[in-house]
């Protein structure tokens, strides 16, 4: 094996040995998105002109995407602790491959995404959500949630990396609840007010809740939207693209350079 | 003739912004041998141990460190190094166990070498709990374990000892000298001047990021001399014992009155404690004590860097 996938296996094990050791904290980030998904799809599925049930079908998507969003704050978290309790200086004075210690804790954040979403997907299936596409697009929508849950994990690991102290990066990861808020996850944009909508449509949240919504066979995809939303599953994959390209190496060189 | 020295730096700078860290450091350290870096905070000791061990580039200058070139080879200089400091640490939410299991995996050293270090640092027994409910004595015998894991050839320890009870103190000299014992080249800062007394092999002295002063423990001591002190009965006696000690050394007491004590530094080798005796008794001083001690290395760098402020003045 590679000195790269040898080094990052042992970080990735690391990571996963950890939330064995914080379990309780790990039921509980998994628990929220289900909170909010039986908060939002009866207190605003019941207040929305949408009929109940349809809304709940349309929001189970959004909060696949917003949980797969959530990339950013967990990477955050994970890179500032490491970085901030001396254990990243151990890995640093190692001859261990550089790129190793970001890409093991993406790799066991993807694992561990993977099988929180499985709560969630029951629940949606007891609300009434339904795949309605092919299997063969059902996994890509699957595929889809993780490379972008990747893609924000990228974002969010250089964030801890470059955060001043662990209570900082805390705040600011806090604060990233607020972007899916600003997306098609959980309304419909097309009553927006203009410049909130264009805002909220260039979110690269919306064009990839529009591709989960098309490949579950949910809703339909907006007409005269944005590009990436018009075309959610070329656009989103265009943006995860973009994101790792520039977050991934950005976050590997942060990690590898010296003081 | 590099071969000989497992630490050689010239001219390491480094700039924090503002802060100058360190100004020209220069090293030569033995291999075989214990280097102590002795200096206060912020004298640019750790700077100067995160620099060696490629965790800081510096600004100018070169080092060689376990015969590799630092800027060139960082990776052949981690092969061959063990870090312990306030900032290389291990994973607290893993076991102490998981911790050496997982350094041992990333330095491709056997697993078995994890069960035999945690046996010899008399961490067995908690082996199983995670490293964050461990004592200082126990976390720092952790750390040190961890940097044990590859053999290395240069260990730099970062105040390994510095809040630490005397007990766990002298489990971890202990195991420093065992290391030497076996060829190990130490390099380790303290504010410890005990500790830099007990352990090195040569001590040099940090100020204002560079080495100030160099030498053997007891090198460092001969160079600024002896103390010859009386204890008297009475405090009002303390002016007589101080003239008759100013007459004899040529340097100006240091009284204390809590302890009716005064002190002075001579490089004098001929004065001796029953002249010393004889004089203070002479002069009608109540002696209880009197002597000549070499002085503590506390007081060695207190006098060394006091100089230096009195030259630049």
């Amino acid at each position: 094996m590679s000195t790269l996938a040898y080094d990052t296996s042992a970080v990735l094990g690391r990571h996963l040995q950890r939330l064995r050791h914080a379990s309780a904290i790990a039921v509980m980030t998994h628990t929220m998105p289900v909170v909010f998904l039986l908060f939002f799809g009866y207190v605003f599925g019941s207040a929305l002109a949408m009929p109940g049930t349809e809304y709940r079908a349309f929001l189970v998507p959004g909060l696949l995407v917003a949980t797969a969003a959530n990339g950013i704050m967990n990477g955050m978290f994970g890179a500032a602790q490491d970085s901030h309790r001396g254990v990243m200086d151990r890995f640093r004075t190692l001859p261990m491959s550089r790129a190793s210690v970001p890409l093991g804790q993406a790799a066991a954040d993807l694992l561990t995404t993977a099988a929180g979403l499985i709560p969630l997907l029951l629940v949606g299936y007891a609300m009434g959500w339904r795949i309605e596409g092919t299997p063969l697009q059902a996994l890509g929508a699957f595929g889809l949630l993780l490379l972008f849950r990747f893609a924000t994990t990228c974002v969010g690991i250089l964030l801890g990396l470059a955060s001043r102290s662990e209570e900082a990066a805390g705040q600011l990861g806090g604060a990233t609840f607020m972007l899916p808020l600003l997306s098609n996850a959980y309304i419909p944009t097309d009553n927006l007010p203009g410049w909130l909508r264009t805002v909220a449509e260039w979110n690269p949240i919306s064009a990839v809740t529009t591709a989960v919504r098309d490949l579950f066979g949910n809703a339909p995809v907006p007409e005269g939207a944005a590009w990436p939303v018009t075309h959610p599953v070329l656009g989103s994959t265009l943006w995860c693209a973009a994101l790792i390209a520039t977050f991934l190496p950005w976050a590997i060189h942060h990690y590898a350079k010296q003081g | 003739m590099t071969s000989t020295y497992a630490v050689l730096s010239e001219g390491l700078e480094k700039r924090f912004g503002a802060v100058h860290a360190l100004r020209g450091l220069e090293l030569a350290v033995p291999e075989g041998s214990v280097c102590g870096l002795l200096g206060p905070n912020g004298a640019g000791k750790t700077t100067a141990i995160r620099v060696l061990t490629t965790l800081l580039a510096p600004d100018a200058g070169s080092a060689r460190v376990a015969g590799h070139d630092l800027m060139r080879e960082p990776r052949e200089v981690r092969r061959h190094i063990g870090v312990t400091g306030q900032y290389a640490s291990v994973d607290g939410d893993l076991t102490g166990a998981e911790n050496l299991r997982l350094f041992a995996r990333l330095l491709r050293a056997p697993r078995s070498r994890a069960a035999e270090l945690l046996e010899r640092f008399g961490l067995a027994a908690v082996a199983d709990r995670p490293a964050h409910t461990y004592s200082g004595g126990m976390r720092r015998r952790l750390d040190l374990a961890a940097s044990l894991i590859a053999r290395p050839r240069v260990l730099f320890l970062d105040e390994p000892t510095t809040g630490l009870d005397p007990h766990s103190r002298n489990e971890i000299w202990d195991c420093v000298r065992e290391l030497t014992g076996h060829g190990t080249t130490v390099v380790l800062t303290t504010q410890y001047l005990e500790e830099a007394d007990q352990l090195a092999d040569d001590i040099v002295l940090i100020d204002e990021g560079r080495a100030a002063h160099r030498g053997t423990p007891a090198e460092l001591k001969a160079a600024i001399g002896n103390y010859a002190q009386a204890v008297v009965a009475d405090a009002a006696a303390l002016p007589a014992a101080a003239a008759v000690l100013d007459r004899l050394t040529g340097t100006e007491p240091v009284l204390d009155v809590e302890r009716r004590t005064a002190a002075a530094i001579t490089l004098d080798a001929t004065l001796t404690l029953p002249r010393l005796v004889r004089e203070l008794d002479a002069a009608g001083v109540p002696l209880v004590d009197a002597g000549l001690r070499p002085p503590t290395l506390d007081e060695v760098f207190l006098r060394l860097t006091a100089r230096k402020e009195t030259a630049a003045a």
